[in-house]
């Protein structure tokens, strides 16, 4: 077994807050491998966005360690080992598409063609070729995600980091762009994690679900899917599907007391 | 465009209401001069009439009230003379070519233009460069900004001629300067405000996408902070240019200018030439028009082509 992309070790975090402290790490222990699709799944409050702002180096543990290709969050982040997709998409509103694809790459000094070029390849992937010189507004808001997606693509990282990216967006949006997600996941074989509160939403797009709970935040349950890696929307009706949902939505009712 | 209909109905309703004062507040002065051509008056004497009420005196002596439109030193000019009196000292003598002659009011606002694009220029500086500290520091946010707020409290007027004097004492022969410097000094302080304003706009996650690329520092000020603060710049150079305006006219009051729309104001003042104020006053209104809409015009075309939705 090859050493894990990630690993975090005996990971804690506590703000600091007016009202005493707020425990939204507390002694996370994970790995995640290349290759994967790791899905952080819980109530909010649960840690699981700082868990992912941790291990990209957008906040500081108070405890623990956590490692990206072997190296710190800090030194990883500044070899731009990861791409990073925020809830909204975020994009400048004046720069165009392709203008917004090539932020990264203008900061990480790429040449001008090699610009050109991959902005025109990661387009294609995310199925927005045609609407490089459109603007953020003149675009829907799933397209704009798939646009900030292809912004996190744009350049060499292995590992995509998602923080709800589908979240604000309605439900049939959503299923066709998981479905967009899993093929590109299958195209690039990028190590992928994924936070959302959605239970279908998890169970379909991950090969490894981190279930997760509140005050304080950790992790309950680790489910390795058996579901196969290629996989349709249609697998939602399926036994093996509604099992591991039964699964994830078990963990979640155990680890949350309802005060 | 839309609202062409709405200003202009404004406008007619602003005229007629200046139109119909007209009537009460040059009715003394009609009287008087009614009197002096040897007209009967109700009462006799400009002394008596001072404790009789205008409209009285009105209703006495109504035939006399259309005098009051055609005064030669009106206590409130009409419209039609103010806009006569503005075209003799700008259209007219453009027209004979002497556009720039001493007398005419393209001359004076010429010289307040001047010293307000240079106020304009130095105080919109200012402004950025003090904005990009304050967002900066932690030290110039605490310390420059009470000074900014503290500055604009103390009255302008008050402040003037001691920068007149002040650049006088220092051998500055120039009369424009110490003008720009007031005119600076009103300017700045809505530049800095919404500077500030706009290079904090950036949202905690569009400032850690950066930080997630390893951009630095100057790359982050370019790539988000400036140009997100561009909407907020265009708007606080509308109010700054108007301010600058403001300014240089009122360096002119004080100073013993001879040149400029605010010594033509003061001079208009103490030679008793109402219709002088009155069309330098509506110079200089006419001159903000110009400037503000000037930048609105760039205004909207930047954002254009920045992509900003209109």
């Amino acid at each position: 077994m090859h050493e894990p992309v990630i690993q975090a070790r005996d990971l804690s975090l506590t703000f600091k807050t007016n009202d005493g402290p707020v425990h939204a790490l507390s002694n996370v222990n994970l790995d995640i491998h290349q290759g994967e699709f790791v899905s952080f799944i819980g109530p909010s409050g649960c840690g699981k966005t700082t868990l992912l702002r941790v291990i990209a180096d957008l906040e500081s543990p108070t405890g623990g360690v956590v490692t990206v290709n072997g190296l710190t969050a800090e030194q990883a982040r500044l070899k731009r080992a990861y791409g990073y997709v925020f809830q909204a998409a975020g994009l400048y509103p004046w720069r165009t598409i392709g203008g917004n694809i090539r932020l990264p790459l203008e900061i990480m000094g790429y040449s001008k063609v090699e610009k050109k070029a991959r902005v025109a390849s990661t387009l294609e992937l995310v199925e927005l070729a045609g609407f490089e010189k459109k603007f953020p507004w003149q675009l829907s808001g799933g397209m704009q995600q798939r646009a900030s997606i292809a912004r996190a693509l744009a350049f060499d990282a292995d590992i995509l980091l998602m923080d709800e990216p589908f979240g604000a967006l309605d439900e049939i949006v959503r299923d066709h762009l998981n479905e967009q997600l899993l093929s590109l996941w299958s195209k690039t074989g990028k190590t992928i994690a994924f936070v959302t509160h959605s239970i279908p939403e998890a169970v379909f797009l991950s090969s490894k679900i981190v279930v997760m709970s509140p005050r304080p935040g950790r992790i309950t349950d680790v489910i390795d899917s058996p579901l196969p890696q290629d996989r349709a929307l249609e697998i939602r009706d399926t036994p093996e599907f509604l099992e591991i949902a039964h699964r994830v939505r078990e963990g979640l009712r155990a680890g949350h007391s309802y005060d | 465009m839309r609202n062409v209909v709405p200003v202009l109905t404004v406008l007619a309703m602003l005229v007629a209401f200046w139109w119909a004062a007209v009537a009460p507040m040059n009715m003394r002065a009609a009287l008087d001069v009614a009197e002096r051509a040897g007209s009967t008056v109700i009462p006799t004497g400009s002394v008596e009439r001072r404790s009789v009420p205008v409209l009285k005196l009105m209703l006495d002596n109504h035939q006399h009230i259309a005098s009051g439109y055609s005064l030669k030193r009106p206590r409130l000019p009409t419209p039609s003379q103010v806009g006569a009196e503005l075209w003799k000292t700008t259209g007219a003598m453009a027209i004979k070519g002497r556009a720039f002659s001493k007398r005419s009011l393209i001359h004076h606002s010429w010289i307040t233009l001047q010293s307000t694009l240079w106020g304009f220029l130095l105080g919109t500086t200012l402004g950025i460069l003090g904005a990009i500290a304050i967002v900066y520091s932690r030290v110039a946010n605490m310390s420059l900004m009470p000074w900014a707020v503290i500055s604009q409290t103390i009255p302008i007027v008050a402040l003037a001629p001691m920068i007149i004097v002040l650049s006088n004492q220092l051998g500055i022969q120039e009369r424009g300067v110490p003008k720009a410097i007031i005119a600076a000094y009103l300017c700045y302080f809505p530049v800095l405000v919404s500077m500030v304003k706009g290079l904090r706009s950036p949202a905690a996650s569009e400032l850690d996408l950066l930080k997630t690329y390893g951009a630095g520092g100057l790359q982050s000020f370019f790539k988000l902070r400036l140009p997100a603060s561009v909407p907020f710049l265009f708007t606080s150079l509308k109010v700054g240019i108007a301010a600058a305006l403001v300014g240089t006219i009122v360096g002119e009051l004080p100073t013993g200018a001879i040149s400029g729309l605010g010594a033509r104001i003061l001079i208009g003042d103490q030679f008793g030439t109402p219709l002088a104020i009155w069309s330098a006053l509506f110079a200089a209104a006419i001159l903000a028009g110009v400037l503000v809409t000037l930048l609105d015009i760039m205004q909207r075309i930047t954002l254009h082509k920045m992509g900003f939705r209109a």
